[in-house]
């Protein structure tokens, strides 16, 4: 157990073999990221995508070996308080980023991912009181739990992504049905294209968190006790409403601006449910309760 | 004739549709057979060294070296020949330059900004042709090579540099670049062309050429239809089916000559329950409109009209012009780069004409 002030002076001292000095840097770089794309679009100008690859690739790097310094610490997929939630789903949705933002070349997620990720690795960092607990080996040794945990956070990346592509669509939409098409909204992919990828981030989304949950869930039918209902209760409940979400997509019930919002509130809701799940206790020593979180 | 004595002198001469009217233009540009025959003939003149022909329906320049300005004039009094131009009149449009303002002037050139449509794409292409034809003749050497090969670099400085070539800046580009903002990709959207108003024909002509998935006509009248199908290689539909059958499209460029409105709400609203996450784009072209205007309050249709597309390419148009300053400053710069390295060979200046 750290106090993460300590750390955070142990970082001005330019300590690297604590794992928040590479938090930071990782961070830094995300913002960097942040400023160039503010920059540009202040000046009405593309953004050098390959600078801006280069940013997110450094700090995906850095953020990273973090994230593995904290595993060696905590024995374990470091998601054991809100500091290493935050970290681990700012870096699953720069994986994706680097998956999809590549592949499909869209303009301005480079942006956007950077915005996600520096506020989501500052905020925690800027946040000692998140930090202040390591609960040590919370898994206890149990792999699939691990394995559980650590996909339900990424689909928790997957729908930051998501949430970041529905506000470029609601951008797109407005930039067409207002007839501004220049300036920062000339950069913006294509309403089409940004449909389907949020149609298939979605899918992706839905299936991971549906996974984490079974693989959680053979584990908790065994161990009924082991588990807050009320954790089990959120969790189910933010992969319900995705779900509903992606049914009434697939009816053509519910799509385009109000897809991409109802996605925005949805991200923004499982962001909060995190902090419900997230268990405040602390460290209870190397062998303790394995969590189902998130 | 040469002498020893007098350094060679880089000149441009020529005429562009900058100093010359529209009726004067169509007799300067050179045909393929003409052009040969200047070369040939340019050959032959003493105290020309180098030369390359920049030759488009817009401009005719000639880019050289010479040693002295007999042999430009002998040129000129060649070209006037071949194409049948009055020399007197040709003496009252051409242009010349020499030194470091023929670099400039190349590098704007192949920027696009002397062209008549301000930072035009075609004009690099035709500037990279000319050169490459004259390569070909062997009537290009170490000064021209040089000059040429830095413009373009120097012109692509420029054009990536600056917004000079950003947004397109005719009705029917601005309506095929917007479909791109809503589709991305073309090659899988299905354009319907309703009417057979000129500027229809041209939009379509323009998705066309962008690579459209497919294209269909459809007219008041069939027989006008099939006719046009058949000019764009496309498929004929009754005007009839029109409303049934607009789910089935994605782009519809409209530019009939009804009266009223032929595209209602209802229709638009109905095709789109059928087609629920695909956008409609609908490029009015007509006067009086064919969209209903509120067609536009449904979430998945897009409505440009023709003041809408006019209104963008204006802007894109002043957009360009706001950097005309920057890209002549770049220009400048590059040209003065160049100048540098070619001076010691071809520094001189061409007497007074």
């Amino acid at each position: 157990m750290r106090e993460g002030r300590e750390v955070d002076s142990m970082v001005l001292r330019m300590d690297p073999s604590t794992d928040r000095f590479w938090f930071w840097l990782a961070g830094a770089c995300y913002f960097a990221g942040l400023v160039l794309g503010t920059a540009a679009v202040l000046r009405r100008r593309p953004h050098s995508r390959g600078l801006m690859n280069v940013i997110v690739v450094v700090g995906y790097v850095l953020h990273t070996y973090a994230l593995y310094l904290r595993g060696v610490e905590v024995r374990g997929c470091p998601i054991g308080n809100p500091f290493e939630i935050f970290q681990f789903t700012a870096w699953s949705a720069t994986s994706l980023y680097l998956v999809v933002g590549t592949t499909f070349r869209i303009s301005l997620l480079g942006y956007f991912t950077s915005m996600l990720s520096a506020a989501l690795t500052l905020l925690s960092l800027a946040m000692p009181a998140w930090d202040a607990t390591h609960r040590v080996n919370i898994f206890g040794g149990n792999a699939w739990i691990e394995f559980h945990a650590a996909l339900a956070l990424f689909s928790y990346g997957v729908f930051g992504l998501l949430s970041l592509t529905s506000i470029l669509f609601l951008l797109r939409h407005f930039s067409l049905k207002n007839k501004q098409l220049d300036g920062t909204f000339a950069f913006l992919p294509s309403i089409v294209d940004l449909d389907q990828i949020g149609y298939r981030l979605l899918i992706t989304g839905v299936a991971l968190l549906a996974t984490s949950l079974l693989v959680g869930a053979s584990w908790w039918v065994r161990n009924p006790g082991a588990v807050n209902p009320f954790k089990i209760a959120v969790t189910v409940s933010i992969w319900l409403a995705y779900a509903t979400a992606l049914g009434l997509r697939l009816r053509g019930r519910v799509q385009g601006k109000r897809l991409a919002k109802v996605c925005i509130a949805l991200f923004a809701a499982a962001l909060l449910s995190l902090s419900l799940i997230t268990p405040r206790r602390p460290a209870t020593g190397p062998a303790s309760v394995p969590s189902s979180q998130p | 004739m040469s002498s020893p004595d007098v350094p060679p002198s880089l000149f441009v001469v020529g005429a562009s549709h900058q100093t010359t009217p529209i009726e004067l233009r169509e007799q300067l540009a050179l045909t393929p057979e003409k052009l040969a025959q200047l070369h040939d003939a340019a050959s032959r003149l003493a105290g020309l060294r180098e030369l390359a022909v920049v030759n488009t329906c817009n401009r005719v320049e000639f880019y050289g070296v010479a040693t002295d300005a007999a042999a430009v004039a002998a040129l000129e009094q060649e070209f006037c020949r071949l194409s049948g131009f009055d020399p007197a009149t040709f003496a009252t449009i051409r242009r010349m330059a020499d030194g470091s303002d023929v670099i400039r002037h190349l590098v704007a050139v192949a920027s696009g900004l002397e062209s008549q449509m301000l930072g035009e794409n075609e004009i690099f292409g035709q500037v990279k042709s000319a050169y490459e034809g004259a390569q070909q003749r062997r009537s290009v050497g170490p000064v021209l090579n040089r000059v040429f090969q830095k413009a373009f670099q120097g012109a692509k400085h420029v054009r990536t540099q600056t917004a000079i070539t950003v947004g397109q800046v005719s009705v029917a580009n601005v309506a095929v670049e917007l479909a791109g903002t809503i589709f991305g990709d073309l090659s899988e959207t299905r354009v319907l062309l309703l009417g057979a108003g000129d500027i229809g024909e041209k939009t379509a002509k323009a998705f066309q050429s962008r690579g459209a998935g497919s294209l269909t006509v459809a007219s008041r009248t069939l027989a006008r239809a099939l006719e046009l199908a058949t000019e764009f290689g496309a498929v004929a539909l009754p005007f009839e089916q029109v409303s049934q059958r607009l789910h089935e499209y994605d782009i519809l460029v409209c530019s009939t000559a009804a009266p009223h409105a032929v595209i209602t709400h209802a229709a638009v609203a109905a095709a789109l329950r059928r087609r629920p996450s695909h956008p409609l784009f609908f490029i009015d072209l007509a006067l009086p409109r064919d969209v209903e205007p509120e067609v536009a309050t449904l979430e998945n249709a897009f409505v440009y009209n023709l003041d809408d597309l006019a209104r963008i390419a204006e802007r894109n148009r002043a957009a360009r012009e706001a950097e005309v300053a920057r890209a002549r400053t770049l220009v400048g710069e590059r040209a003065e780069a160049i100048w540098r390295q070619v001076a010691p060979q071809a520094g001189g200046r061409l007497e007074a004409r």
